[in-house]
């Protein structure tokens, strides 16, 4: 008899976990008449704000249009180990609240942003480095990360005195090799015989190669051992390792995604940052928020590369813009690409 | 069922009775009550501190969770849940602490996602085909670790926090484009499984689709209590968990007892990863949810290895996760819920030991109290029940 109850007991419980939603009417995404302006809201992807990269660049978007337009927008961060179909209800719950635009920032939430497009119509999605996916109500933003660090490549060769120069990468997925190969490209095409060290710090799924400034420093010590004198870092917060150790050692580092020399955090080694491969995140955004602010939201692919100045080589660094010969040849390799003589590979 | 007559009778022949099995049901739930209870304390603490509401994150919460859509949410994630925690009490029976649950049913699932997507078959087949791949891949995983430790000592806890590491470079490696990859924009993905391979599941209408794997998280919870409990195969690794040396004695050989259970551990920890698979994704990508084999750890201990008590504790766990996402709409941090699964866990320890040391005294007050009155009612009747009780 105790066996039948312990057993009968085990299978009610199973069974009323898989009733539970029977019981139940409502759901969160039926819309609740919330629905006046109440800005635009960002869902991040895996790190948050705070990064020092793409996520903080978003927000920089979201907070130049809350000044802009004077209300206070939403931003919101993913929780470890969640899968498409939380990303999918963080997007309609915010589309549920009255936001819009609603963007996710990066092409984790490519498969939730469908979903969440064809459920609520009425409202602009944005979505960051991604263009598979597409709709009327989704504008992909994506970037020309190859061409911008294709210049960091020619900036590199230049600047170089060992002949060799070294990349590191936060986590090896295709976004980080298109960073790769247009620095690669950009360093072979100015001197083949320059040697270029290239390491990742993580694979997929560990995502620590873009948050832990150890490994970026670990990496490029071991780089600069091997005698490279100018590193490019693809490497999101680990990145500021890398910046680290090269001015230590007072040798050249390129940044990426904003001008890292202006970055306060940077302060102490900004004289060591070369240039940065900055990414137009935060105008991108902007521009996203502006256009459903003024009712006319864009949609499709937007693409932001160096003819849009989308992504660029910033020139913040007094000693950058003294090496004459390094920024005429960047400005040539620029025209080139622009004009469509070079094109630039997005995979190595 | 022999209740009533004289309770000291009917614990002295080894027959539980209504209060003694009442007393059982009373200590096997108070641990996790209390657990629980502690953490809401303590968590209401941490909101007071920082001068918070200490009671509105519950409110909004629960609030949350009562519409249909989060319920599915819920549910769905209760039952990858509830597969992980099964396989680490397999493990933890065993006296084994399978750490490596995370890097079995990432294996498993990119194993399985690769099979799949290379061929179709009729639709109940190929979904038993990835299902059988993804237990072997995760079975072969945790097998490592069973012959690194019967044939050379090495601790299982740090062998599988090694496997995990290796089984993330190995995955990065197949999953390249010049492997079994497909670069689909910046993700990669090994290919969309045929629909026959799909676990169909129970539409719920506007909540949204609940995972049909749920059936079979449920039967496995049942196999697991019957292979335990009602199996030489169960009593042997239940023994051995308990004193290997005291089983070894009794005939039990303790190396492979070590190294099959691991597989089987192995085994199931490979099915986790089928339910988000079979009824959602239908690929492996960079975007495949991640380290719900630590979870799981947490899971087992609150759920102390029952079958019940490791689905409640996957509901609360998931309850926990998705129900804390409407935190951040109203001002509170979502991470809330992750101090209070925290503060669970340590809660969890500490109580069940309390309950446990409680449970002793009370045992040993009670036969001090039988004895006593055995001792006072007539000597014949005493020495009767004594003899019954040892030839029971």
């Amino acid at each position: 008899m105790r066996r039948v109850t312990k057993l009968a007991a085990a299978v009610t419980a199973t069974a009323a976990l898989a009733l539970t939603t029977a019981a139940c009417g409502g759901t969160s995404t039926e819309s609740s008449g919330e629905s006046e302006d109440k800005g635009a809201a960002i869902a991040y992807d895996v790190g948050g704000r705070g990064d020092q990269s793409f996520n903080d660049a978003a927000y920089a978007g979201l907070s130049k249009a809350e000044k802009e337009f004077g209300w206070d927008g939403e931003d919101i961060e993913p929780s470890d180990g969640e899968s498409d179909a939380d990303k999918a209800s963080r997007l309609n719950e915010l589309a549920r609240l009255g936001y819009n635009p609603v963007i996710g920032v990066g092409f984790a939430y490519a498969g939730p942003i469908e979903e969440a497009a064809k459920k609520n119509p009425d409202v602009t999605f944005g979505l960051i480095d991604d263009e598979t996916v597409t709709g009327d109500n989704i504008v992909n933003m994506v970037f020309s990360e190859e061409q911008g660090s294709y210049l960091a490549g020619v900036a590199a060769a230049h600047a170089t005195e060992t002949d060799v120069v070294g990349f590191v990468g936060g986590v090896e997925v295709p976004l980080i090799k298109k960073f790769e190969a247009g620095f690669v490209q950009g360093v072979q095409d100015t001197d083949p015989d320059i040697e270029i060290k290239r390491q990742y710090l993580t694979q997929p799924p560990n995502m620590d190669g873009f948050s832990k400034p150890d490994l970026g420093k670990e990496a490029a010590r071991g780089q600069l051992d091997a005698d490279a004198d100018v590193i490019y870092h693809a490497a999101g917060l680990a990145g500021q390792g890398v910046i680290e150790a090269a001015a230590d050692r007072d040798r050249w580092v390129i940044g990426v995604d904003s001008d890292q020399y202006e970055q306060k955090t940077l302060a102490p080694y900004k004289d060591n940052i070369l240039t940065s491969m900055t990414k137009d995140v935060p105008d991108a955004v902007y521009n996203l928020i502006k256009s459903v602010e003024e009712d006319d939201p864009q949609s499709g692919v937007i693409r932001y590369n160096l003819e849009a100045d989308g992504v660029a080589l910033s020139d913040s660094n007094p000693a950058y813009q003294e090496m004459t010969e390094l920024t005429e040849a960047v400005e040539q390799a620029k025209a080139d690409i622009v004009a469509g003589k070079i094109e630039v590979s997005p995979t190595p | 069922m022999s209740d009533g007559g004289k309770p000291g009778v009917a614990a002295a022949s080894g027959r539980p009775t209504t209060r003694a099995r009442l007393d059982r049901l009373v200590l096997a739930l108070g641990g996790p009550v209390l657990a629980l209870g502690v953490a809401v304390l303590l968590t209401s603490a941490v909101l007071l501190l920082s001068g918070r509401s200490p009671v509105e994150p519950y409110v909004l919460m629960i609030e949350y969770a009562g519409n249909a859509d989060i319920q599915v949410l819920i549910v769905n994630q209760a039952t990858t849940y509830y597969i992980a925690a099964l396989a680490v009490a397999v493990g933890f029976r065993m006296n084994l602490f399978n750490i490596g649950v995370d890097g079995q049913y990432r294996l498993a699932a990119m194993v399985a996602a690769v099979t799949g997507a290379a061929f179709s078959l009729p639709a109940p087949l190929h979904v038993l085909v990835i299902m059988a791949v993804a237990m072997l891949t995760g079975a072969f995983w945790a097998g490592i670790a069973g012959i690194l430790k019967t044939s050379r000592g090495v601790s299982e806890v740090v062998s599988t926090i090694m496997l995990n590491a290796i089984a993330t470079s190995i995955i990065a490696y197949l999953i390249l484009p010049a492997q079994f990859g497909e670069q689909r924009g910046n993700n990669l993905t090994t290919g969309q499984i045929a629909e026959s391979g799909w676990f169909p599941g129970f539409d719920t209408g506007p909540g949204g689709v609940v995972y049909g794997f749920i059936v079979v998280a449920a039967l496995l919870g049942v196999v697991y209590w019957l292979v335990l409990n009602r199996t030489r195969f169960g009593f042997d690794l239940r023994a051995t968990g308990a004193s290997q040396s005291a089983a070894a004695a009794s005939g039990v050989d303790a190396k492979r007892m070590i190294f099959t259970s691991m597989v089987i551990s192995g085994g199931v920890a490979g099915l986790a990863g089928m339910p988000v698979l079979l009824g959602d994704s239908h690929t492996y990508s960079l975007v495949f949810p991640v380290g719900i084999g630590f979870t799981g750890i947490t899971i087992a201990l609150l759920g102390r290895n029952h079958p019940v008590g490791i689905a409640f504790g996957a509901l609360l766990i998931a309850f926990l996760d998705k129900a804390s996402a409407t935190l951040d709409y109203s001002g509170y941090e979502k991470e809330i819920a992750t101090i209070m699964q925290g503060l669970i866990v340590i809660a969890v320890v500490i109580s069940y030991e309390a309950v446990r040391r409680y449970g002793l005294r009370r045992q040993q007050q009670k036969v001090g109290e039988e004895l006593a009155a055995q001792a006072a009612s007539a000597p014949g009747d005493t020495s009767q029940n004594l003899s019954k009780g040892a030839s029971a």
